[in-house]
């Protein structure tokens, strides 16, 4: 039977609470805020539906011709699931935090609307069957998420955003001439076919590579490898939910799933190994993990260190797919995940920070910890599993892409992945020094650049709430990353069942 | 007279209901224009319920269309044929012009009422029916005659419009337009007489079999294509276009920049494939100056302060990414599968265009008339106050940049794929940089909307539904990227 309602019925979801958002007044905030919920719950229950079908090996298509030859197709395969299921869980926390931090501010409507268009944009990659459906979700969601990098309207956030479209637009552009080109080509190629590219590539060896090289780079941007990461730390001027969102669910995991799709599902990767571009792959991967954390030991605030660590930690993904074995496939779809969690989960601590206490700057950090105990142990957990300790999940990360590179005989990516847990270790462990063991002499008790009044808990519910989960949750995936459904059995499983022969 | 249905001698009969929609698309506009002059509407309501007729011919053609296949009607009248044909590109086209002329008529009374008019916004509605009629006259026409009836008819009543604001600077605007216009039609007109010299006849069908390449069929195509030119405002023949918006009331915009202008380049592309089948050169020196036109357009509307000059510049290089397939439809050596994407592709994207600049001409009216500003500057701080106009403006754009799932978007993939299949490259670059283009002066009007440090102004309420009807249209020009299907198959086997 095919279910071909439940990936529609998913994208559809979000599109109407869309919609509703935009027709709903501005002082709706109760109707708005019930609404965005029930939605976020619906489509949990949805993805957690096409999981079970997916787990029991049946795959839903929804399809029509938009015009001769090209379909527009979505798909619940194991792979577009997954990502879906990590945007929508993220999605229900993001949103809470939101409503909490967004508490009185003014837009609050255009930040929902565009916010909730952000996560269908996102929904609608997961699930988008071949690269023309992929394109239409990827762009939508460059622009649905310049007014929510604008939201503030100050002349910093217009300039951020003006960056922020000069690289997605290009990178769009650029991603649109490689689809025409494969489309000129092969003409529709399902992100299912068994065949990939395989035939094209005694006659079009050239043409290939260009294509490949046009699509990755079009999704690089995005994922923010080095040199076309310049967007990300200037986008940090927007509001710590928005932050949240592009950096662990939404835009560089799009740009991250789009690479995987393309090697994976469009070219395979024996093809991609064939055409030589994978170890490029890998080593713009590296350069990026490298540069990114030495980047962010430069800065001197916790959001822009935040950022440089996503340009660094967003290419294990693309590291993994270099690495071209079942263990480095493993840890690069793990890492999709692993990432997501603990990243929002640190967002959400410096959003925490700077709403409560008003700080913003490292060296104002000290002795925050006793202040603020519940967001200072999410973030160690945050900062503990970025460095990759166990038992958070970026340690499952580490060791599964440590054995990849060990397999693959690559052994100058053991060296990347050493140099870059102590990269890791060396801006995140001051952070964590300074929370906990700093007395913060200066800062005592009341005395913080910007405190809120102290309420029943450390920081507001809606905020506190969504961070501890998160936190919890990272831990989880990698304390109990062996149970099925974890992060990483269903890395393994896709992996297993599409990807490995 | 005789009917016929079919190219030559089908035998289908005519349906009953076939000749009264015919003659209700054609007249209805013109006689409900007329009526509105004597009795101007105040509200929507009567407009709509005016609209209702005039909607329903076009579906009744449609229907139609879809049974028959494709229409023929033809009068003798002392030695001059005279013929319409319905096939489906004319369907679409004419669906076009009555959802867009509608809306336009629609979004009047509000906008009227708002505006200090004078005594004369009541022949607003008469000339509004004008064009519409002469618009589906165009479609519909076969013979070079029609053609330029309805040319002119339509030429003149937009002229007209745009000097109905009688204010100063719409006058001189208005009176260079009427001037440059008259030269184009002059010019047609000179095109016209010579091959009807030549070859004796006027009729396309007849035409398309006697005409032989040669001087004169070059001479008058290139009288044809200039004349028209100018008057589609092809670049570098669209200097007048700007400031006749500027001063414009903005359904007269909305009009003029989504049909009036399209209309000349329908009968240039007809004449042509007549005139110049395979001509190399000519429609690779339209496309050059598409090209130009591109770059141009984008950088006037990048660099203005103004918010119409935008959206008519804009008219500028969109129209170029048009002109830039002129060798992919009348070149030689096409593939044919290049060739048919290319036809799909362009009239996606002028169809695209048509609603998503009605639509965005009726956005900025609406945030000038808020406002009272008409400047870029003047909208900061608009995002809060005016969501609804910019939301229009915004998806309106998507339209324009290409950007999915827009028909804009649909449209360029089309085009795209018949310029990598003939191997064009330089127009697939044409098309990226115009997206980028595009967005680059779309995003520099955003940026002043989201700009909160702006003092607050006071704002002019708008009257209910102003923004309601330029975001319906705004929303068919988006929703037709992913529905393209339905359209395009209408006008498979027509060719003008």
């Amino acid at each position: 039977m095919n279910a071909a309602w439940l990936p529609l019925t998913a994208l559809a979801t979000s599109l109407l609470v869309v919609v509703i958002i935009f027709a709903l007044p501005e002082d709706a905030r109760r109707l708005r805020t019930t609404i965005n919920l029930a939605a976020a719950v619906v489509k949990i229950i949805l993805v957690i539906l096409m999981v079970r079908r997916v787990a029991a090996g049946h795959e839903d298509i929804f399809s029509f011709q938009v015009i001769g030859g090209v379909d527009f197709v979505l798909r619940s395969d194991a792979l577009g699931v997954m990502f879906a299921g990590l945007s929508s869980l993220l999605w229900l926390c993001t949103t809470i935090y939101a409503i909490g931090y967004l508490e009185g501010s003014a837009n609050r409507k255009r930040f929902f609307g565009f916010f909730s268009l952000c996560v269908a944009s996102t929904i609608g990659i997961a699930l988008a069957d071949n690269l023309f459906t992929f394109l239409i979700f990827y762009e939508m969601l460059t622009l649905s998420t310049y007014p929510l990098v604008v939201h503030n309207g100050t002349k910093q956030a217009l300039n951020a955003g003006r960056v922020y479209l000069r690289y997605t637009l290009s990178a769009g552009v650029v991603l649109l001439l490689g689809t025409v080109l494969l489309y000129s080509l092969t003409g529709d190629q399902s992100f299912s076919s068994e065949e990939g590219l395989g035939d094209y590539l005694n006659d079009h060896r050239g043409l290939l590579t260009l294509i490949f090289a046009l699509l990755v780079g079009g999704l690089a941007v995005k994922t923010a490898m080095v040199p076309l990461h310049g967007w990300l730390p200037r986008a940090m001027v927007a509001p710590a939910p928005v932050s949240a969102l592009l950096h662990a669910v939404a835009v560089v995991k799009a740009g991250a799933f789009g690479i995987l799709r393309v090697v994976y599902d469009l070219f395979g990767i024996e093809l991609s190994v064939e055409l030589g571009v994978i170890t490029t792959l890998a080593v713009a991967a590296s350069i990026t993990i490298i540069y990114g954390s030495l980047r962010a030991i430069a800065q001197e605030e916790l959001k822009p260190r935040l950022a440089f660590s996503t340009v660094s930690q967003v290419s294990y993904v693309i590291l993994g797919i270099g690495l071209f074995g079942p263990f480095g496939t493993v840890g690069a779809l793990a890492h999709l995940l692993h990432q997501g969690l603990m990243k929002v989960t640190l967002f959400f601590c410096a959003g925490n920070y700077a709403e409560e206490l008003g700080i913003h700057r490292i060296d104002e950090m000290d002795g925050a910890g006793k202040r603020m105990p519940l967001t200072s142990i999410a973030f160690t957990i945050g900062a503990f599993g970025m460095i990759g300790l166990p038992p958070v999940a970026g340690f499952i990360t580490k060791w599964y892409l440590g054995v990849g590179a060990i397999q693959a005989e690559m052994y100058w990516v053991v060296a990347v992945l050493v140099a870059s847990s102590t990269l890791n270790a060396i801006y995140f462990l001051p952070i964590v020094h300074r929370l906990w063991f700093r007395s913060g002499s200066a800062h005592g008790k009341g005395s913080w650049p910007k405190e809120q009044r102290l309420g029943r808990f450390e920081t507001h519910s809606w905020l506190l709430l969504p961070m501890v989960f998160t936190a919890l949750v990272s831990l989880g995936a990698g304390l109990f990353a062996g149970l099925p459904f974890s992060p990483l059995d269903w890395a393994a499983r896709v992996a297993n069942g599409e990807y490995l022969p | 007279m005789i009917w016929r249905f079919g190219l030559f001698d089908s035998t289908f009969e005519p349906l009953l209901y076939t000749h009264w929609a015919l003659l209700a698309a054609l007249g209805l506009p013109l006689l409900l224009g007329m009526l509105a002059a004597l009795f101007p509407p105040k509200r929507a309501l009567p407009v709509a319920l005016a609209c209702v007729p005039i909607l329903a011919s076009g579906l009744m053609m449609l229907s139609a269309y879809d049974q028959a296949g494709l229409l023929r009607w033809q009068w003798e009248i002392a030695d001059i044929n005279l013929s319409l044909r319905l096939n489906g590109l004319s369907v679409l086209l004419l669906l076009m012009t009555q959802v867009i002329g509608v809306a336009a008529a629609l979004y009047t009374p509000g906008y009227l009422r708002l505006n200090e008019t004078g005594p004369l916004a009541r022949w607003l509605w008469p000339l509004i029916g004008v064009v519409l009629s002469a618009l589906s006259l165009i479609w519909l026409a076969t013979d070079l005659l029609t053609l330029y009836a309805g040319l002119e008819l339509m030429g003149l009543a937009a002229v007209g419009m745009l000097l109905l604001s009688g204010k100063v600077p719409a006058l001189v605007a208005g009176m260079r337009y009427l001037l440059l216009a008259l030269v184009g039609s002059l010019t047609y007109l000179l095109g016209v007489a010579l091959i009807l010299g030549h070859w004796g006849r006027l009729d396309l069908q007849g035409l398309a079999g006697v005409i032989e390449p040669g001087p004169v069929a070059w001479f008058a195509a290139a009288l044809i294509g200039a004349g028209l030119a100018l008057k589609a405002a092809l670049f570098p023949l669209h200097a007048w276009l700007s400031p006749v918006h500027e001063n414009a009331w903005t359904p007269v915009s909305a009009l003029h920049a989504a049909l009036v202008i399209k209309a000349s380049l329908f009968i240039l592309l007809l004449l042509w494939s007549i005139l110049l089948p395979d001509t190399f050169y000519a429609p690779r020196v339209i496309a050059w100056l598409g090209l130009l036109a591109i770059v141009w357009g984008g950088l006037l509307a990048w660099r203005t302060d103004s918010l119409k000059t935008l959206v008519a510049s804009s008219t500028v290089g969109q129209l170029g990414y048009l002109m830039v397939a002129f060798p992919l439809l009348l070149g030689p050596d096409i593939a044919p599968l290049p060739r048919a994407l290319a036809w799909e592709g362009f009239w996606l994207q002028l169809m695209g265009h048509a609603f998503a600049k009605a639509a965005m001409f009726m956005a900025a009216g609406n945030l000038i008339l808020a406002t009272g500003e008409s400047t870029l500057k003047g909208l900061a701080g608009t995002s809060r106050r005016l969501p609804l106009s910019l939301l229009v403006f915004g998806i309106a754009s998507i339209t324009l940049m290409g950007l999915p799932p827009s028909s804009g978007f649909t449209a360029k993939w089309l085009l795209l794929q018949a310029m990598v299949l003939s191997q064009q490259w330089w127009a697939v670059a044409a098309l990226l940089t115009g997206t980028l283009l595009t967005a680059a002066y779309i995003f520099r009007m955003f940026r002043y909307c989201f700009d909160e440090t702006a003092p607050r102004h006071r704002y002019q309420p708008l009257a209910p539904g102003m923004d309601l009807i330029a975001l319906t249209l705004a929303l068919i020009a988006f929703a037709l990227g992913l529905l393209a299907h339905f359209p395009l198959e209408l006008m498979h086997g027509g060719s003008p």
